[in-house]
């Protein structure tokens, strides 16, 4: 019955969560797709678990996506894919940042970071793994890594024949623009 | 042109092409965006204002829509209880230029303190109510409103839910309409309330709700849609979409646009062609229970919970009997992540100095300094609403002093909320007689909401120079006779300032005065503080691992179980050396030559 495809960003606050998400939106509009992004703002500067939800198709009703829903998941650090792991459907693929960012309470010593999150996921799902932050360094810019993985993102959807050096001209702030454009292909290459 | 847009944008957007000349507002999740995007887009053409709280930006409103003007006001939901007093008189009096007012509610309380559905608030004022669906009505609602508002010279309430507001979707932009301003005619017994006048406006009100009703049945937004005639859905907001979503062409839709008061004639013709009739509505049975005081059959909170947010899922559990195959996670092996004060944060010291304490009750208030309540600090005992620091610690100070219990009360308000609602409350401190320390955390900024200008800044919301209230001054004025500004960085002197204050035998205010971590400081920021970033460091030898560090709850230090000592992750530190005080063996010092 409904055609529209879902797609959930996860991460922590402050990874760029958000601006990939934008980036990724502005593709599909012009790719002639009805369109609709939804997040939770509040507390996302302090940390705090964000995630991005992106529907599109001919026509798109709800702007989010529930348990179950998503056709895909990309997530920029490991504990977060976990977390959101039960709203991919279970056909559903995950593309995986494998970097860890802990939070507070393992920060402040009162928890471990979880152990065994890559495999169990391989086991339940089609998964990607990627160093996408260690790839974003290399590159010479770690806050790259959301391009990074935009760019594998694309080549998965098979959209990579957007003029996505535009959007990013027209999102990013200019000294920003190349290595951005520099993060994207190298992402697409990953896939 | 198309654009993707939030419906926030989307209504600024609105409030722009309807030839709107004013717009005034109190930051509000998930409402702020829209006075930001006003003021930062249509600066030209609209005015735009922060106002010190609600009410007061919905009554400058109403003084410019009386006068003429077209004009506009957004709040979140617990705003429009500020903003009720005049929201209900203004229903009363009608208007002259068209009146929009928004009350952005929070289904699922992501940023509130109660899950009010405000709808009721149109019912009980008698003002006409819109509720948009998606960010295209957001923007062509807008439109309709202030000529709804006009045609019946009544205020008109817009409502939206954190999903509108938030979510994007895409929008066909127009052209601006200007529009003269109205010519004003003095009036009293239109523009006053007293009692005779009030007597006779109540029946011009129910009068003028009389002809909005045969509006409302024939308004362009209360939309039949027939697919299949065996279900039908009355639904209203982000729950048509989910509705949609869930039963496609396999049901018929009344989709209610305007919902006050509800197009009843057209909902029993809609509920006469269809078979079954369910009502989705998120939050309270606002219009179920209206169609069935109206006698139309209609089944909704059989099935629907009247808590937190509706979901696709939700209504195909509850309507379908579908569930969703999950992917099965174990749950225990998720760390949460609690929000937690800032790196560098200026509240950190106060609270870290007020949890000493154990001869006090702390009446917090509404703002990022919520998280004082929480564990490492602990250090807060109550949060109500905008201002009951300082009211709500008087009270506690005055059953302190009737019950002759050994406590005393600490009031701790930001500075935004202090100017919304704190004034009135110190006020009664001081004519009542208690003896409250109130501790104002002013970060120069509203913080919480992702820093808006206010009256204590120095800027208005276009960005303008604007005079820049002196606290010190405002409370002494209200009779404050000890008073104390101090920088919270300096540990030593905040804490025996405050061991001053809880001495005295009448009441004090202490001004912590530091700008907010994340804030980009203005040049009188910048003469006043510097430009104080440094970073800190552990010495590792030095640390014995007593955690101590850690119990000021600073999101950049790190403790390692292994090695049993503390760190500094010096991507995030602010160098504000706060842990570097509470460390008990002088492990923590500045890095030398960082900048």
């Amino acid at each position: 019955m409904n055609e529209s495809k879902s797609i959930l960003l996860v991460g922590v606050g402050g990874q760029g969560t958000i601006l990939a998400s934008k980036l990724l939106t502005y593709g599909l509009l012009e790719s002639g797709y009805d369109v609709k992004m939804s997040e939770i703002h509040g507390m996302s500067q302090r940390g705090g678990s964000v995630s991005t939800q992106i529907r599109f198709g001919d026509k798109v009703y709800a702007p989010t996506i529930g348990y179950a829903e998503a056709d895909l998941l990309v997530s920029f650090e490991e504990m977060e894919t976990y977390r959101w792991l039960e709203y991919l459907k279970p056909t559903g693929k995950v593309i995986l940042n494998n970097y860890r960012l802990p939070s507070a309470p393992i920060l402040a010593g009162s928890a471990d970071y979880p152990e065994g999150i890559i495999p169990e996921i391989n086991e339940k799902v089609d998964a990607t793994v990627l160093d996408a932050t260690k790839i974003a360094k290399d590159l010479g810019n770690p806050k790259a890594t959301n391009v990074v993985l935009l760019g594998a993102l694309i080549k998965t959807m098979g959209l990579m024949d957007m003029d996505w050096e535009s959007i990013i001209k027209a999102n990013v702030k200019p000294q920003y623009v190349e290595g951005n454009i520099k993060a994207l292909y190298k992402g697409m290459e990953l896939m | 042109m198309k654009k993707l847009m939030t419906g926030n944008e989307a209504v600024a957007r609105g409030v722009f092409e309807a030839g709107i000349k004013y717009a005034a507002a109190y930051p509000g999740t998930p409402s702020t965006e829209i006075l930001e995007n006003i003021a930062g887009n249509y600066k030209e053409d609209i005015v735009s204002e922060w106002a010190p709280n609600e009410k007061v930006a919905l009554e400058s409103t109403i003084g410019f829509s009386i006068v003429g003007g077209r004009a506009f006001a957004s709040m979140k939901q617990v705003g429009m209880n500020v903003a009720a007093d005049p929201m209900f008189s203004v229903a009363y009096t009608g208007i002259n230029g068209g009146l929009v007012i928004v009350t952005a509610d929070e289904p699922g309380i992501h940023s509130s303190q109660t899950e009010q559905d405000n709808r009721y608030y149109a019912k009980a004022a008698k003002i006409p109510m819109f509720e948009p669906s998606d960010s295209q009505e957001c923007k062509d609602m807008i439109k309709e409103a202030i000529e709804v508002s006009e045609m019946f010279k009544m205020p008109v309430i817009f409502r939206m839910t954190t999903r509108i507001c938030h979510s994007k979707g895409i929008v066909s932009l127009g052209e601006r309409e200007e529009v003269e301003v109205k010519e004003y005619k003095k009036n009293i017994w239109q523009y006053t309330t007293m009692p005779a006048v009030s007597k006779k406006l109540r029946v011009e009100l129910e009068e003028k709700l009389v002809n909005v009703k045969k509006y409302s049945n024939k308004s362009k937004f209360n939309i039949e849609e027939i697919n299949d005639t065996k279900i039908g859905v009355v639904t209203s907001g982000i729950s048509y979409q989910y509705a949609k979503e869930t039963f496609g062409d396999s049901a018929s839709y009344f989709k209610v646009g305007f919902s006050y008061p509800l197009p009843i004639d057209r909902i029993k013709e809609f509920s006469n062609k269809v078979d079954k009739l369910y009502v989705i509505e998120e939050i309270e049975p606002y219009m179920e229970e209206q169609l069935k005081a109206n006698g139309i059959e209609c089944i909704g909170r059989e099935k629907l919970t009247n808590i937190g947010e509706l979901s696709v899922a939700i209504l195909k559990s509850a309507f379908l009997n579908i569930e969703e195959d999950k992917i099965k996670t174990n749950k225990e092996k998720i760390v949460p992540r609690p929000p937690a004060l800032c790196a560098g944060c200026p509240h950190r010291p106060v609270f870290y100095e007020l949890q000493k304490r154990k001869d006090i009750v702390v009446s917090g208030d509404i703002g990022c300094y919520g998280l004082g309540a929480v564990p490492p600090l602990s250090a807060v005992d109550t949060i109500i609403c905008m201002g009951t620091s300082i009211s709500g610690g008087h009270g506690m100070a005055k059953a302190f002093e009737t019950y002759g219990i050994q406590k005393k009360a600490v009031s701790v308000i930001g500075d935004s909320t202090f100017f919304h609602s704190g004034m009135t409350g110190l006020l009664d401190v001081v004519y009542n007689k208690s003896k409250t320390v109130t501790v104002i955390l002013d970060n120069r900024i509203t913080g919480m909401t992702g820093h808006q200008d206010h009256p204590g800044t120095g800027y208005n919301a276009i960005g303008e120079e604007a005079p820049e209230a002196n606290i010190e001054l405002i409370v002494k004025a209200l009779g404050i006779k000890h008073v104390k500004s101090l920088n919270p960085f300096d540990m030593e002197d905040l804490n025996k300032t405050l061991e001053w204050a809880l001495n005295l035998e009448e009441p004090s205010v202490i001004i912590s005065r530091w700008p907010c971590a994340l804030k980009k400081m203005s040049k009188s920021d910048i003469n006043e503080f510097g430009d104080y970033f440094t970073k800190f460091e552990i010495d590792k030898d030095k640390c014995i691992g007593c955690r101590m560090c850690t119990k000021c709850g600073c999101p950049a230090i790190r403790f390692d179980k292994e090695t049993n000592k503390a760190s500094i992750d010096d991507t995030m530190c602010l160098g504000c050396s706060t842990c570097a005080q509470i460390c008990p063996k002088d492990a923590i010092h500045e890095v030398k030559n960082n900048k």
